[in-house]
């Protein structure tokens, strides 16, 4: 949770490994590029693991993609300026709502119109939010968020003839250009379609959270008081924190809507609030490292834990509830015992090869 | 005038379960300046020890002790165990009680199953303010005095209210500051555990006491985190109020219309609607 730990990280594209610690690159590319360049070079990772896999797996990276813009706005929010959300399902249902009401009523948008107004959608939504949670803190607006977890998808109940009831709305997307289909399989396009998009708003979210903006957030959440001495405006950066963060959620709700062709209120319960967080928490809260560990933790912890439920013959109502337990006893254990996450695992144990190789001189100049 | 009359009688009782989950939580914060997630999940394993001795002796009342019982037991031990580690860290001790809440919630399901089970009323619950609204109202009441009589007007209360307000000196004089952050757990989720079995019927089910926390969390917000009566009179006039949305607006508008009225009122004060300004340290 130091504001140490996010400083060190070597520039974070989500995917792939992390860069070597090369001081002549680092000083010869302007950031965005150099950002753009990992981005590019994920980009090409994940083609490349969805041409090596089979459609199921090509489903479940894909699902990892969306996830990672969810919680890595999520970090921008909790980590860096310790506002804690228990709605950001809430938001996703707000992106995944817009893109399906899109493409019912307004079929002939391109689908990246869809999204790009689902993120806007988002983002609207946080700037409500976030004009209520400037003025509140820690446990206000935690009971704040989970209200509007809790209320938000009971509003398809309300309407259920414009939003489908507990059903929800069904759809299809039709993005695929007529010149690769047959030859991509759906699935595989999607996946493309969600990373390249996930990616570019991971490049701009690591810019911003390196930049003016990131340093702001994490001096307001340090001490609010100092912040403002220093000119920064308090509410004002609380307020961006929410509409970045939700816009992030807005996305990955629309490409939720984009890649399963449904929008339904039971994929957006209290429980997908707070398993973001949980899984935020586990991947490590100082970094957007964390939210990509937390992304795959998060797909995959569910698989496994059915799997392994299935192995030993755990009876219905064990193995049914297994999944949310391991949940829960995580994030408790986390919180007591490597309060870093994964990734404070990772740059511990980085940290601790890069000294036993390197001279102390070189050591001091990562650490800001 | 009958709908009026009847929306405001079920308000009254509902808001009574609302201030007594919301004074659990009031007092813990307190007592330790945390918000306690985990207490919805508490009374839930309380109610459900409740039901399966209520299966096994057919009584009510043994199961209802026991739940009482086991929900100051659980507090106990989460702020011992659980809490006390990351009692300075806002966001540690938010986290840690929402993994319990998920895994207790779990365990419920695991040993009881995610089914609903029929869970029986304490009284007879037909008719417009039923014998067992009564009961509901009185029992909040009685829980509700007792808690305000015990802070203000015995040794005991002042010496927890003393460790919540200042540990330092309070040890300095002799109170024995954690045994009295535990007693408060320990009578919190008692009295949520209350709130529980008041809340519960008809049916039990893990989610069951979900809306009620969240309800419960806005009373105990717009009364001012910090102050039990203000709680207790910010549930009543909650469930008063949410049942004239439900009666008029519609039942599914109920926890927007719970979040609209959290947002405005701290809009308008920002400590709640009887909470004391608090100063901040810089």
């Amino acid at each position: 949770m130091s504001a140490e730990t996010s400083e060190t990280t070597a520039p974070a594209p989500p995917a792939g490994r992390p860069p070597t610690r090369s001081a002549i690159r680092r000083r010869g590319l302007p950031p965005v590029l150099r950002h753009l360049g990992w981005a590019l070079v994920a980009f090409l990772a994940v083609v490349g693991l969805t041409l090596l896999t089979d459609p199921f797996t090509n489903l479940r990276i894909a699902t990892i993609g969306y996830y990672l813009i969810a919680i890595a706005g999520l970090a921008l929010l909790t980590g860096f300026n310790g506002q804690v959300s228990l709605g950001h399902g809430a938001f996703m249902f707000i992106g995944a709502y817009t893109v399906a009401l899109l493409v019912l009523h307004v079929p002939g948008l391109p689908f990246w119109v869809d999204l790009l107004l689902a993120t806007v959608a988002g983002a609207v939504a946080g700037l409500l939010a976030g004009a209520a949670a400037a003025r509140l803190h820690g446990p206000y607006l935690a009971g704040a968020t989970l209200a509007l977890a809790v209320g938000l998808p009971a509003v398809t109940q309300r309407f259920p003839d414009l939003l489908g009831g507990s059903n929800g709305l069904s759809f299809t997307v039709h993005s695929e250009p007529a010149a690769l289909i047959g030859v991509v399989p759906t699935t595989r396009w999607q996946a493309w379609v969600i990373w390249a998009t996930v990616l570019l708003a991971m490049v701009i979210l690591v810019n911003l959270s390196r930049g003016r903006l990131g340093r702001s957030l994490r001096a307001v959440r340090d001490d609010e008081v100092a912040a403002s001495l220093a000119g920064i405006h308090v509410g004002r950066t609380k307020i961006l924190a929410f509409i970045v963060s939700s816009a992030c959620a807005g996305l990955a709700g629309g490409l939720q809507a984009f890649l399963l062709g449904t929008a339904a209120p039971g994929s957006f319960t209290v429980a997908l609030s707070l398993s973001l967080l949980a899984a935020l928490v586990l991947g490590g809260l100082g970094s957007l490292w964390g939210a990509f560990w937390a992304a795959i933790a998060f797909v995959y912890f569910q698989a496994w834990a059915e799997d392994a439920a299935d192995a030993v013959n755990l009876p219905v109502n064990v193995a049914n509830n297994l999944p949310l337990a391991l949940y829960g006893t995580v994030l408790i254990v986390v919180i007591l015992v490597f309060p870093g996450g994964i990734h404070g695992v990772f740059s511990r144990l980085r940290a601790a090869v890069r000294s036993s190789r390197s001279s102390s001189s070189d050591r001091s100049e990562g650490v800001s | 005038m009958d709908q009026f009359l009847n929306l405001t009688l079920n308000g009254v009782a509902s808001g009574a379960v609302y201030s007594a989950l919301g004074l659990s939580l009031v007092i813990i914060y307190r007592a330790t300046r945390v918000v306690n997630f985990a207490q919805p999940a508490f009374a839930l394993i309380s109610a459900y020890l409740a039901y399966s001795i209520n299966q096994a002796t057919g009584g009510y009342w043994l199961g209802f002790a026991a739940a009482l019982v086991a929900g100051a037991v659980l507090g106990m031990l989460t702020e011992r165990l659980l809490v006390r580690p990351v009692r300075h860290n806002e966001l540690g001790a938010i986290i840690v009680t929402l993994g319990l809440l998920i895994v207790l919630q779990a365990v419920a399901g695991m040993v009881w199953s995610n089914e609903p089970h029929s869970f029986p009323y304490a009284f007879d619950f037909r008719g417009d303010f039923s014998p067992n609204s009564v009961f509901v109202v009185a029992a909040v009441a009685v829980t509700a005095i007792g808690v305000l009589v015990l802070f203000k007007a015995t040794p005991l209360g002042l010496r927890m209210r003393a460790a919540a307000f200042n540990a330092d000196s309070a040890r300095m004089s002799g109170v024995r500051v954690g045994l009295m952050l535990t007693v408060g757990w320990g009578l919190a989720s008692a009295v949520g555990s209350l709130a529980g079995m008041l809340a519960v019927p008809p049916f039990i089910f893990p989610n069951v006491l979900d809306g009620v926390f969240v309800y419960a969390l806005t009373a105990a917000v717009i009364g001012g985190l910090d102050n039990p009566l203000g709680t207790i009179i910010g549930g009543f006039l909650l469930g008063v109020g949410l049942s004239y949305v439900s009666g008029y607006l519609g039942p599914e508008l109920v926890t927007l219309a719970s979040l609209a009225i959290l947002v405005i009122v701290l809009a308008v004060r920002p400590n709640g609607l009887f909470g004391r300004g608090l100063a901040r340290s810089v």
